[in-house]
């Protein structure tokens, strides 16, 4: 039995960073342990005493690549507390500000990110110099996600104008025309783009996965709802503490959640599609079906091919929300602060996102608790690991490691400020 | 299109990778308006955005090199002598420092790539030692900072007006 030890500069291509350590001995794997450091428990103990009206603006803090998603699970949880539901054109607003976060998102991980995986190169830098149109049209798209962030946040990342109740100022009807002209180009390009990435090369790989994810009975949800399971299951965002359990395991600083005792679910792009695929607009669901994707996708390297119709829907649904506007009499409703406890669940890019926090009599914060979509598909991830690996210890370890690399990409993992290095043992 | 842009990188969260950030405060009010001063998370796509078309780019960002804690180091990333087909050469310090998946060297190298650099790139660097989760800028990186925004004040209404046409 021969003992070899591989170290590689980082688990690269990840937002954030992490590090890795697979063992295998006899042919089977022993160990998968991917180890991430998480910040937002730092936040959680930052956001007790803070008055009600401000976890929004910190925990858009977490992450440069989902600020939206974090203010809005942090709204939601908030207005819940205190008796208030956002509704009408200033929900339509809040959907419209967190499609643009997910334009930008997917765009540069389709692009910069995951498509280097199928063309072969070891970055996006080095794809570019080879296809530079391809990687110019990701960053237009983006771009066109920033301009709608923009014109609703104030700025493009972490936007500054979303406020417990609404926004601070609500757009006129004429300052989103311009950004519907150039969302009607993006749906071009995100068409462009499904049909590019569903032409590649594709492992032949199938996971049995358990999806989770938000579900609402008039959209494909991204910004509130009940959360479905694909076990036919269900609760609502209230119920999450009772469904959803995090528990420390020896080899991470993340905690990992399980669902209803088990741990291993997967949240994010396929989750979603697999859940309410039929909800996208009638051009992704096209878009979807062209592609090959089917009704469920289980096949994790086709998360590309998710992610990539999810934008196509995202402009489609904002140049709709868009055309449909009326400005609301004011930017924001009245959250009066209460003691009580309230839950926010929303459609991060990666995956649903979880807040709770318990407002005290002064409309102080007094608890807060953080649920982020990687800490839920770490146990996942690692049991992709373990599936792939196994019948391929014989690869060389340079193919192997590469591969490992892959599989994580597969789920966007967002794992901000972490140890920048990958470290793959194998004992075979 | 801007003659001069000033870019500050950072992440307030990480102790001293705020030092670009807080750079970028400073100077906001002290330059020229018609400069613009943004702050930048990690966000390579934004700052190809931001830079494109500019005469001078001036970023200032954190480093990792061994030097001492709030060492300012002036950079040449592009300069009027090297030639356009010439790949820029961003200093070995900030090629794995960055808190984010991809850092300014990859969008220098992304911008080179894809024909988007500024004419010319002034990359300050501030050595850093404390990136714990919520620490404070140390000292002396914060005194460091205060030498480079002072620098940076010099640099840019001599610049603006050499680049300026009469």
């Amino acid at each position: 039995m021969t003992h070899k030890s591989i170290r590689i500069g980082g688990l690269t291509r990840v937002e954030g960073e992490g590090s890795l350590l697979v063992r295998a001995r006899g042919g089977r794997v022993t160990d998968v342990e991917l180890n991430i450091y998480e910040p937002p428990r730092f936040f959680e103990a930052l956001l007790r005493g803070r008055d009600h009206t401000e976890p929004p603006d910190i925990t858009a803090r977490i992450c440069g690549i989902c600020p939206v998603a974090y203010q809005m699970s942090a709204c939601q949880a908030i207005e819940a507390a205190c008796g208030t539901e956002v509704s009408g054109p200033l929900r339509d607003l809040r959907l419209l500000l967190y499609y643009g976060e997910w334009i930008e998102s997917h765009a540069l991980h389709i692009c910069l990110l995951h498509a280097p995986d199928f063309l072969g190169y070891d970055s996006g830098v080095a794809m570019a110099a080879d296809h530079r149109h391809l990687v110019e049209r990701g960053l237009a798209l983006k771009k066109a996600g920033n301009e709608l962030v923009a014109a609703l946040g104030g700025r493009a990342v972490h936007p500054v104008n979303v406020r417990v109740g609404g926004f601070y100022r609500v757009p006129a009807r004429a300052e989103l025309a311009p950004v519907a002209e150039r969302l009607r180009r993006a749906r071009e390009e995100a068409l462009a783009t499904v049909e590019w990435v569903a032409g590649f090369d594709f492992p032949d790989v199938e996971h049995d996965y358990r999806f989770l994810a938000l579900h609402h009975p008039a959209e494909y949800a991204i910004l509130s709802g009940t959360i479905a399971v694909s076990d036919g299951t269900g609760f609502t965002a209230a119920d999450w503490p009772a469904h959803i359990v995090e528990e420390q395991v020896p080899h991470s600083t993340a905690l990992h959640a399980r669902l209803d005792g088990t741990a291993g679910y997967l949240v994010g792009a396929l989750a979603r599609y697999a859940l309410n695929g039929r909800q996208l607009s009638p051009l992704a669901r096209s878009a979807a079906e062209a592609a090959g994707l089917g009704p469920v996708c289980r096949n994790p390297f086709r998360s590309i091919v998710v992610r990539a119709v999810e934008i196509l829907h995202a402009c489609d649904e904002a140049i709709r929300i868009i055309e449909d506007y009326t400005e609301p009499q004011a930017p924001s409703m009245p959250v009066e602060p209460r003691p009580g406890v309230g839950h926010g669940v929303s459609e991060a890019p990666r995956g649903t996102l979880y807040h709770r926090y318990r407002i005290d009599g002064a409309g102080l914060i007094a608890e807060a608790d953080i649920v982020p979509p990687t800490s839920q598909n770490q146990a996942r991830i690692e049991m992709d690991l373990r599936h792939l690996i196994e019948p391929r210890l014989d690869l060389p370890e340079a193919e192997l490691a590469a591969l490992c690399e892959r599989a994580v990409r597969n789920h966007d993992p967002c794992i901000s400020c972490s140890a920048h290095f990958l470290h793959l043992h194998l004992d075979r | 299109m801007h003659a001069h842009i000033v870019i500050g990188i950072g992440n307030d969260f990480r102790g001293d990778d705020a030092a670009g950030l807080e750079a970028a405060r400073l100077l906001r009010g002290t330059l020229p308006p018609e400069v613009p001063v943004i702050e930048n998370e990690g966000d390579p796509a934004e700052l190809i955005e931001a830079w494109t078309g500019a005469d001078l780019a001036i970023v200032i960002d954190t480093a990792v090199s061994g030097a001492p804690a709030g060492t300012v180091v002036r950079h040449t990333v592009l300069g009027p002598s090297l030639s356009r087909g010439d790949a820029p050469q961003p200093p070995p310090a900030i090629q794995h420092a960055s808190s984010h998946a991809l850092g300014v060297a990859d969008a220098v190298a992304l911008g080179h790539a894809l024909g988007r650099l500024p004419r010319e790139l002034t990359l300050y660097t501030v050595e850093g030692a404390d990136f714990g989760l919520g620490a404070p800028m140390t000292p002396a990186v914060r005194r460091a900072v205060e030498e480079t925004v002072a620098a940076i004040a010099d640099l840019v209404p001599r610049s603006s007006a050499r680049l300026r046409p009469f």
